[in-house]
């Protein structure tokens, strides 16, 4: 085991290359609903258990059906309304289970990247070469059902092992969602020397966060979103931040909280001079294309600096 | 380091559900439902009546609400007695002035041990559901199927022995079911249950044994859950159930009847100082004059378009 992940140098958020979106925007502004598929009986990870009871766990299981039964309905509307386009932190074997749902983001044009197969199997303990099968699937899975080939990554339930990020610079995605260090991209480091970049994410603005751990209302999440919002706006204008919200229907598609997350949607895309409304693809792609050298030259010289 | 094989492999990765339970369905893609009266919601109200003996009897988890502290816990045996005592008493005034028929998922322990609460509840009409034995008796995955069967049998016994009659309908204890339990509650003649959390409107279940319908006995305006277990204030509460209240609203006038369900918990909601918010928020939402207030079976009979 290592003492440190190695997958990046201290970088710290000051005087870092200055970022322009395009259009001259401040804020890369993406949302991220997480649409995935939890088995009621997976096979047991010896690392983590999916369900705290014995088989049949019907209460958390069902839980989080009610996202593609209801919740994602409303979510898509509502993004629809404020010319959203999502990107989808899929359970790629949504792609069987209700292509129905995929069918509908995809004419939609929305970016899908790969959240594992389940959120039920977990990477922990997997060899590289079951940890590249589940990347190949992905990509196949993918590919097959909406003609997308996936640039992203954020493992299934968050669940890693030390091959994961090479892995996905080897497997020519563009980015990863797996690590919090940042509200810029930055470079990461990879054996293969291939290209790939941390996308911020958030788990501090994650719904179930703010819900299922903080006991937050839908008033105080769509309140914090926004102040999220402007502090990474403000600081924008220095140099270009990422603002994500990470989201789960079974959570924000609820009924008391579709009216609060509506606001959110209407206060930050009202700032039309600012805000790039985007997905993580595009941003990966202009990052990779305009900023990712010279960010490379600043975290180096800053190493040589040091040493 | 590797995982076995089988970890890779999806036996249930094709179209629809991982088991046969119930098919896959989009809220929105149903045929729609009308209430009485053209109101848009239907407001159904739970009150759990439960009884925690104060022996708890250890399965694979212990129910919530359940005894904390080392045996003789008298602190949490008698904060739940308070709600079934005065708790239950308190809202029952809030709904009577209202006009509110609510219905209780009630252990049938309280109808053998609390004839005056029962009349209470039968006084004013409200439909029971079965809640079980007690706390103790709870259903759960790997349970010897004959000892599952006779915990339905008992229920409904002692129910129906108390009561008059048997309950349409079924709440698991803690909302946990065995693989059998389904089945068996269809065996038993139980018309709906109230365990699953996946939907806002009913939906039928396939048991194997006939069909049963669930209820969307939601978890997520209860008042245990957002006051006791995520800490939240009366305000907080109060504000979700209406912004509840205004999107189900909405989509009952665009696509039909929809159900705004309350689980109140006589021991949370029925304290001094929270009565006031319950009954605040149901004088708002009864003055809308949009709302059909229903008991579950009433909802069946509409949606079923009996």
């Amino acid at each position: 085991m290592k003492y440190d992940p190695g997958l990046y140098d201290y970088w710290p958020y000051q005087n870092r290359p200055k970022i322009v979106w395009p259009g001259g925007k401040k804020v890369a502004f993406w949302v991220a609903p997480n649409i995935e598929f939890y088995e009621l009986n997976p096979p047991a990870n010896p690392q983590r258990k999916s369900w705290p009871r014995p088989y049949p766990d019907i209460t958390p299981y069902s839980y989080r059906d009610h996202g593609n039964r209801v919740g994602h309905w409303r979510l898509m509307d509502m993004m629809d309304e404020f010319g959203v386009r999502g990107s989808i932190s899929l359970s790629v074997a949504m792609c069987q289970h209700h292509p129905e749902i995929i069918e509908a983001c995809a004419a939609r044009k929305w970016e899908f990247f790969s959240h594992g197969i389940y959120n039920t199997r977990y990477i922990y303990g997997m060899d590289r070469d079951q940890e590249q099968a589940i990347l190949t699937d992905s990509i196949k899975t993918v590919e097959a059902a909406t003609g997308q080939r996936i640039r992203g990554y954020l493992a299934p339930a968050l669940t890693h092992t030390e091959d994961t990020i090479d892995l996905l610079a080897e497997n020519d995605f563009w980015y990863s969602c797996d690590l919090f260090q940042d509200d810029q991209p930055q470079p990461l480091k990879t054996k293969s020397g291939k290209k790939l970049i941390s996308m911020p994410y958030s788990l501090e603005v994650n719904d179930h966060y703010a819900f299922n751990v903080y006991g937050q209302s839908a008033r105080q999440y769509a309140d914090l979103l926004k102040r999220q919002f402007d502090t990474l706006l403000e600081e924008g204008a220095e140099s270009g931040t990422v603002m994500c919200i990470p989201l789960h229907a079974y959570l924000i598609g609820r009924a008391h909280r579709m009216g609060p997350f509506r606001e959110v949607l209407d206060y930050i895309t009202g700032h039309k001079d600012d805000v790039w409304v985007t997905t993580a693809v595009e941003i990966a792609d202009f990052y990779l294309n305009h900023c990712y050298d010279e960010a490379l030259k600043s975290i180096e010289a800053l190493q040589k600096e040091a040493s | 380091m590797s995982l076995p094989e089988d970890y890779l492999k999806y036996p249930h990765r094709s179209h629809g559900m991982d088991h046969d339970l119930y098919p896959w369905s989009n809220l929105f893609n149903r045929p729609t439902v009308h209430w009485p009266g053209d109101k848009s919601v239907a407001l159904w109200i739970t009150v759990a009546l439960e009884y925690f003996p104060l022996t708890p009897n250890d399965g694979p988890f212990r129910a919530p609400g359940h005894m904390v502290t080392p045996y003789p816990d008298y602190r949490t045996y008698t904060t739940r007695d308070y709600g079934n005592r005065v708790g239950v008493f308190r809202i029952m005034k809030v709904l009577d002035t209202l006009g509110i028929k609510a219905s209780a998922p009630m252990s049938a322990k309280i109808a053998e041990r609390y004839p005056a609460l029962l009349k209470a509840v039968q006084d004013r009409d409200w439909e029971i559901i079965a809640h079980g034995v007690d706390m103790n008796h709870i259903h759960y995955g790997g349970m010897d199927e004959t000892v599952e069967a006779q915990q339905i049998d008992d229920t409904q016994v002692m129910l129906e022995k108390h009561t008059g009659a048997k309950p349409a309908g079924w709440f698991s204890p803690a909302r946990s079911e065995s693989e059998n339990t389904l089945r068996l509650l269809a065996e038993h003649g139980i018309d709906y249950v109230c365990d699953w959390v996946n939907d806002d409107m009913p939906y039928d279940m396939d048991t194997g044994a006939g069909s049963i319908t669930a209820m969307p006995h939601t978890m997520e305006l209860d008042d245990r859950q957002l006051m006791v277990t995520l800490g939240q204030n009366e305000e907080t509460y109060q504000e979700q159930i209406l912004a509840a209240f205004d999107l189900l609203r909405t989509e009952g006038k665009s696509h039909g009847g929809r159900i705004l369900h309350l689980s109140l918990t006589p021991y949370v909601i029925g304290q001094p100082f929270r009565i006031w918010a319950l009954k605040q928020v149901l004088e708002s939402i009864m003055a809308s004059n949009d709302v059909w207030s229903a008991t579950p079976s009433e909802i069946l009979k509409v949606w079923r378009g009996e």
